[in-house]
């Protein structure tokens, strides 16, 4: 029975204050209504809810322009600074278009045969065909739902953000119209089946029907992505946004080559000031983004929204205290960089774990990719320019299977929902075998992210090239790629 | 005439114009520079990555004066610019060859 567990699934059960009690008296169950009709949905929808998950939408927008732009653009050198923040902005344009055209459609319907259906959706939304003001999506409460519009743009937000994370990688040295058509791709094979694989289920009053036993005895759904029927915990994006993009920022590095004069020439960020102000703005807009994630406004809404500040900054503490340590001084990069670190790590973990956990999963992810940026990274020799894969794969690592940990139950955690009944319960929580299922998710995202990162890229070089030629990526990007400057004094 | 240049460091430069006001000059050039002497550079550390900087952040001055006033300022600003630490910056002395003022064509001293 608990193969079925699911982000913020305590939710009805705060919600409906002191329900957590009664859950198992039939005269509550009969209230709920199962499978319910698209008009009764109607009913079942929260103006409270609607208005926070579009606020939240407009949050996690705001995360990648201006604060993710700004973050990376910072970092860089002045001749490159306007290409970053071009990057970032067409990304997520170009990334809106497509999520309404084919995106939402593949991460969030069911499609295809059996056997594709568990890895990525069909068509039967694409152009957001039948979509409309009177069609809902579930949430993760028995009987409460969302203007389905909503659920298209908080998701919306997320596909843009994820392509646009990987750009750090290679900042300094791609073609702008490469990566243009690389994002396209990258999204359509890449994001889109990973974010169905981890978030796409039937929901909450669904799922039941959908379920049937396999052939060891144990319950699985029909209907639901690959990852979220093995029961992996990922509550608003390690997996799917983090590592993803952070695996694929690697596999773009190798490929891509080191810039030239790398390890020579002296690279030293151009406005630290930008980079703090992005960091910043990246924290604010990360509540959107986590506390966003539980799909309605209560409890577990709070709980990840503290999460979210406290594991902040408790990794912002830890990088500046690794700093005085290492080098004598704390610097303001570091603390920016173990605040980014920290939102990474407890994004799966956001609406599972306490407040004091949070605390501890920020203080340990901070030493741990400190030493990926600083030590792996110097000894492998790739040219990671603003160290997508130390923090954001990395840090999504640690927050992906410390989720298995800061979830359980007994060390204050919010465990997991069994949804294969139709009211959900409460499941039973195994941490070991919790933290098997976890590793399993990551080391998926790995491979699909890796392998097809690495195909798009080679294909890319062979054909239109990725690479700036030599003299432009010396004159930088922003004459060369755009013909513009950042800054004219 | 002469052409006082002095490399001094960036904090002593309002030291500086002062005492050259209180020993009666009348204007100065001021320029952000950099360089390096004795002192040598510092060492930044980004993410782990360590750039040593060997360029340090300076500023020159440059005075025109009578050749009568030269010792007088050049000891000034030895003064006021004095720290008694590696990087306090030289004062060099060199022949000025003739001075225009450009709104009115005076030459030489009085156009100082």
């Amino acid at each position: 029975m608990s193969n079925f567990k699911l982000p913020g699934g305590r939710a009805l059960w705060l919600a409906l204050a002191g329900g957590a009690l009664c859950i198992a008296a039939p005269a509550f169950a009969t209230d709920m209504i199962k499978a319910p009709t698209v008009e009764q949905q109607a009913l079942m929808v929260n103006k409270g809810d609607t208005s926070w998950m579009l606020v939240s939408s407009a949050l996690v927008l705001m995360m990648s322009v201006p604060a993710l732009a700004l973050f990376y653009g910072g970092l860089v050198r002045t001749k490159n600074m306007l290409s970053v923040l071009m990057q970032v902005f067409m990304i997520v344009s170009i990334a809106a278009l497509v999520w309404c055209c084919w995106g939402y459609s593949m991460a969030f319907t069911s499609g295809g045969t059996a056997s594709t259906a568990p890895f990525v959706g069909g068509f039967s939304k694409a152009l957001l065909m039948g979509v409309s003001g009177g069609t809902y999506a579930a949430t993760f409460s028995n009987n409460v739902y969302l203007p389905e519009f909503a659920f298209v743009i908080f998701q919306m937000t997320f596909a843009c953000i994820t392509p646009a994370l990987i750009v750090g990688a290679f900042a300094e040295r791609v073609k702008f119209s490469s990566l243009m058509i690389f994002v396209v791709a990258w999204l359509t094979i890449v994001y889109f089946p990973i974010a169905h694989m981890v978030w796409y289920w039937a929901g909450p009053d669904f799922l039941a029907d959908s379920v049937v036993k396999d052939a060891a005895g144990a319950l699985v759904s029909q209907d639901a992505g690959y990852l979220w029927g093995m029961g992996a915990l990922d509550f608003a994006g390690g997996t799917v946004v983090h590592i993803n993009a952070g695996i694929a920022g690697l596999v773009g590095c190798l490929m891509i080559g080191k810039r030239l004069g790398y390890g020579k020439e002296a690279t030293p960020p151009h406005s630290l000031t930008m980079t703090m102000i992005g960091a910043s703005l990246l924290w604010v807009g990360w509540f959107g983004f986590n506390a966003g994630s539980n799909l309605e406004a209560n409890g577990v809404t709070a709980v990840a929204f503290i999460n979210t500040f406290v594991a902040t900054a408790a990794a912002a503490v830890s990088w500046a205290l690794i700093d005085q340590v290492v080098h004598g001084k704390p610097s303001m990069l570091g603390a920016a960089t173990g605040a980014v670190a920290g939102l990474v790590a407890i994004t799966p973990a956001s609406g599972y774990a306490a407040p004091m956990t949070s605390i501890v999963l920020g203080l340990i992810v901070s030493p741990i990719c400190f030493f990926f940026v600083s030590t792996v990274k110097n000894k492998l020799k790739y040219d990671d320019t603003l160290d997508v894969f130390g923090v954001h794969c990395i840090g999504g690592i640690v927050g992906a299977l410390g989720t298995a940990i800061v979830a359980d139950p007994a060390l204050g955690g919010q465990g997991v929902f069994d949804y294969t009944v139709f009211p959900a319960g409460v499941a039973a929580y195994d941490m070991m075998g919790q933290l098997i299922i976890q590793a399993k998710a990551v080391g998926l995202t790995l491979v699909w992210s890796g392998v097809g990162s690495a195909v798009l890229f080679f294909i890319l070089d062979k054909t239109i090239g990725l690479r700036p030629s030599a003299d432009a990526e010396r004159e930088g990007l922003d004459i060369s790629e755009h013909g513009e400057r950042a800054y004219n004094y | 005439m002469k052409l006082v240049t002095a490399i001094i460091k960036p904090f002593k430069l309002d030291d500086v114009r002062e005492a050259l006001s209180a020993a009666g000059v009348q204007g100065m050039t001021v320029t952000e520079v950099k360089g390096f002497g004795r002192q040598k550079g510092q060492t930044e550390i980004y993410r782990g990555a360590e750039y040593t900087t060997n360029m340090v952040p300076k500023i020159k001055i440059e005075v025109v004066i009578e050749d009568s006033q030269a010792s007088r300022v050049v000891e000034t600003i030895q003064q006021a610019a004095h720290t008694g630490s590696i990087g306090d910056g030289k004062i060099f002395v060199t022949d000025v060859a003739q001075a225009v003022r450009i709104r009115t064509g005076e030459t030489n001293e009085t156009a100082l």
